[in-house]
């Protein structure tokens, strides 16, 4: 059975294999190319798929711990939500995450992802210590910043195209209460919006809800949550029973006026301008997982989101052109993500820079890609750059313009023959 | 007293419910032939849960050496789970009696063996609980598995048995029927998506029965019915088909 991605869009035959040691896989590498690991099959689009995909998410032993340090030892299988699980209990959580806990540290390292915390802790390379990766000729390098830099540089963010991350060393934070105090403002307009991102952002954690399809001066118009962990002890966090999807939604479930109703619903809901929650976990960093396969309600010819980002200087003029020319297309975006991101990284494909980011979910349907080509332009002209592990569609040219180091990483990959093992069937299409 | 034994701990199964009961608190002792293959397994368990893991050397067809396995055990256990299983090949157990005595002696005879020296103890300590998985292929004989079918069933009605006898001692048995299972042991073939459990289901659903006591568990549930299905065909239909 082939593999898809979360969007679940595009479909690709693909041949499965797993490995349980060392030299099997090594043997795998050798013997195969147009190679790509997968993990927990999460990012959005053709990032982890091409003809011959490796399933790391088998390998999901948990190594050691330190509990003076709190550096984790774990292979690269394993989910955040099984470290959160053992841990959270223990009063250690996670130092990054992103907005979903089902995903394997092997894809948090590949993708070098980032949470709602971006303008305080970075991103995820910077909690790991070291990894073990699988290179194009079968050896295994330990790899850290120190140690390895080009290798580090490459691998974080670098979407599976060096090799196989085998196992890594995290450090997990310590927290003292499961709960989180969480402000939600509501704005009413994109200036308004801005204000308030620069208002609170001494608060760790940040993430605004939009509405993209409000309209005039009504464009930009938000839900800011922003929060910090609480001191009261309260640590008993267990995995919750889940709802699910049980099958595909048909495809005109989604359309302009159900997301209509659903953006006037959320937003509504809130009354005040600044009010104040106290919610667990689970709710404040992952509500999407609540739901299981909710990629489904998309319908079967799938879904995508677009996340770009665009430098501090030309974010509000940017955002202002994007949210209008959306507004204007009248496709709905159930989720519209806007969150300030911090400075950038070293890691020479790692998505953020200083500056806003938008994330939107779109159902793949005629002339979307039309309009998302549209919105390339715009997010180019105000030199942005576009997040690959939520892309499906974005062309080389577009690509190429938001990434200065992009030749360093071909070049890096050209000279240590993982161009010829490794590549994904978005590695094609963007060229690298 | 904290233990629970798990035998036959190398199969995907056993390793699932391993982790499911370290999660909730339970000490382990994993049992099998090359334990010290375990070791990493081990650690993984020790790191997510903080729990005692103790691997022990045992070879389910060596029955003479089951009492000592059991005596050398230093803290006895709360509970024992056998996750033993052996599906071989049914064809050329058909021709070569050496493939369907190993079929018949590891599913069956080594458990019955190893079984009746914990519930002695069981009974004898009036407690404790007992966990067999069978199978769904034990409730019907087909031509595709007969023999390991057959020595399934002959598990389940010893299972059945012993649920009966120790209920005055107030130990219980569980009796587990899995369906298709997505594991090594299943690895090549081709499963319906909606009929097969992940271990880690099977797993959950195992801890749970136990806890409530229940006695007989099918997983996926909708076995259950399947099943119930299946015996139901009479058998001048049932023989002229191929299921």
């Amino acid at each position: 059975m082939s593999l898809m991605s979360w969007g679940m869009y595009p479909k690709i035959k693909n041949t499965v294999f797993k490995f349980d040691k060392e030299a099997t896989l090594k043997q795998i590498i050798d013997t195969h190319d147009e190679l790509i690991p997968y993990g927990n099959g999460r990012s959005y689009g053709d990032s982890a798929l091409s003809s011959n995909i490796i399933n790391i998410r088998p390998k999901d032993y948990f190594i050691d711990f330190d509990e003076e340090s709190g550096l984790l030892h774990v292979q690269a299988g394993v989910l955040l939500s099984e470290i959160l699980e053992s841990y959270v209990p223990r009063g250690w959580f996670l130092k990054v995450t992103p907005g979903t806990k089902l995903i394997t540290i092997g894809g948090a390292i590949a993708s070098d992802i980032h949470g709602k915390n971006h303008h305080v802790e970075g991103c995820f390379s910077e909690c790991v210590q070291e990894f073990n990766i699988m290179l194009a000729d079968g050896e295994v390098v330990t790899c850290s910043k120190e140690a390895t830099p080009a290798l580090f540089k490459a691998t974080c963010g670098g979407m599976g195209l060096t090799g196989i991350i085998l196992d890594a060393k995290i450090y997990l934070k310590k927290i003292n209460s499961q709960y989180i105090d969480q402000t939600t403002i509501k704005t009413k307009n994109l200036k308004e919006t801005f204000d308030a991102f620069e208002e609170y952002s001494d608060k760790p954690y940040s993430v605004a809800w939009i509405d993209c399809l409000a309209k005039g001066n009504k464009i930009g118009k938000c839900l800011l949550m922003v929060g910090d962990f609480r001191d009261d002890g309260k640590l008993d966090y267990k995995k919750k029973n889940q709802l699910s999807i049980p099958f595909n939604f048909p495809s005109f479930a989604l359309n302009n006026w159900s997301v209509r109703a659903f953006n006037w619903l959320y937003y509504g809901k809130v009354k005040e301008r600044v009010s104040k929650q106290r919610v667990d976990i689970d709710t404040f960093f992952y509500p999407l997982d609540a739901i299981g396969h909710w990629n489904r309600i998309y319908g079967k010819n799938g879904f995508t989101q677009y996340q770009f980002i665009l430098p501090k200087e030309t974010s509000y003029e940017g955002l202002e052109e994007i949210l209008t020319a959306i507004s204007k297309s009248g496709k709905g975006s159930f989720l519209a993500v806007l969150k300030l991101y911090g400075k950038a990284n070293d890691n020479w494909l790692s998505f953020p820079i200083e500056g806003y980011s938008l994330a939107l979910d779109f159902k793949i349907e005629k002339g979307l890609f039309e309009l998302l080509d549209k919105l390339d332009e715009i997010v180019v002209k105000y030199e942005g750059r576009i997040y690959l592990t939520k892309d499906v569609r974005v062309s080389k040219e577009t690509f190429e313009k938001g990434y200065p180091h992009i030749e360093t990483f071909r070049q890096y990959r050209k000279e240590n023959k993982m161009d010829s093992k490794f590549q994904s069937h978005q590695s094609k299409r963007v060229g690298i | 007293m904290s233990y629970v034994l798990i035998i036959g701990a190398k199969s995907d199964i056993a390793k699932a419910t391993a982790r499911e009961y370290a999660k909730y608190g339970y000490d382990l002792y994993l049992a099998a032939r090359n334990s010290e293959e375990l070791e990493e397994f081990a650690k993984d368990i020790i790191t997510r849960t903080q729990r005692t893991v103790k691997l022990v050397e045992l070879d389910i067809l060596d029955y003479k050496s089951h009492q000592a396995f059991y005596d050398n055990l230093e803290e006895k256990p709360l509970g024992v789970i056998s996750a033993i299983g052996y599906l071989g090949e049914q064809e050329k157990a058909q021709s070569d009696f050496s493939e369907a005595q190993q079929i018949i002696d590891t599913n069956y005879t080594g458990v019955v063996s190893l079984f009746n020296i914990t519930a002695d103890d069981f009974e004898k300590r009036r407690s404790g609980f007992i966990v067999g998985i069978s199978s769904v292929a034990g409730d019907r004989g087909r031509k595709s598995n007969y023999i390991y079918g057959s020595a399934k069933a002959a598990l389940a009605a010893y299972l059945s048995g012993l649920r009966n006898r120790l209920y005055d001692a107030q130990v219980h048995v569980l009796t587990v029927k899995p369906g298709f299972v997505a594991t090594k042991m299943t690895e090549d073939m081709d499963l319906p998506e909606k009929l097969t459990a992940q271990p880690e289901k099977v797993a959950e659903d195992i801890y749970n029965a136990q806890q409530k006591g229940k006695n007989v568990l099918y997983t996926k549930w909708i076995w259950k019915w399947v099943m119930l299905i299946i015996r139901n065909i009479p058998e001048f239909q049932f023989k002229k088909m191929s299921i």
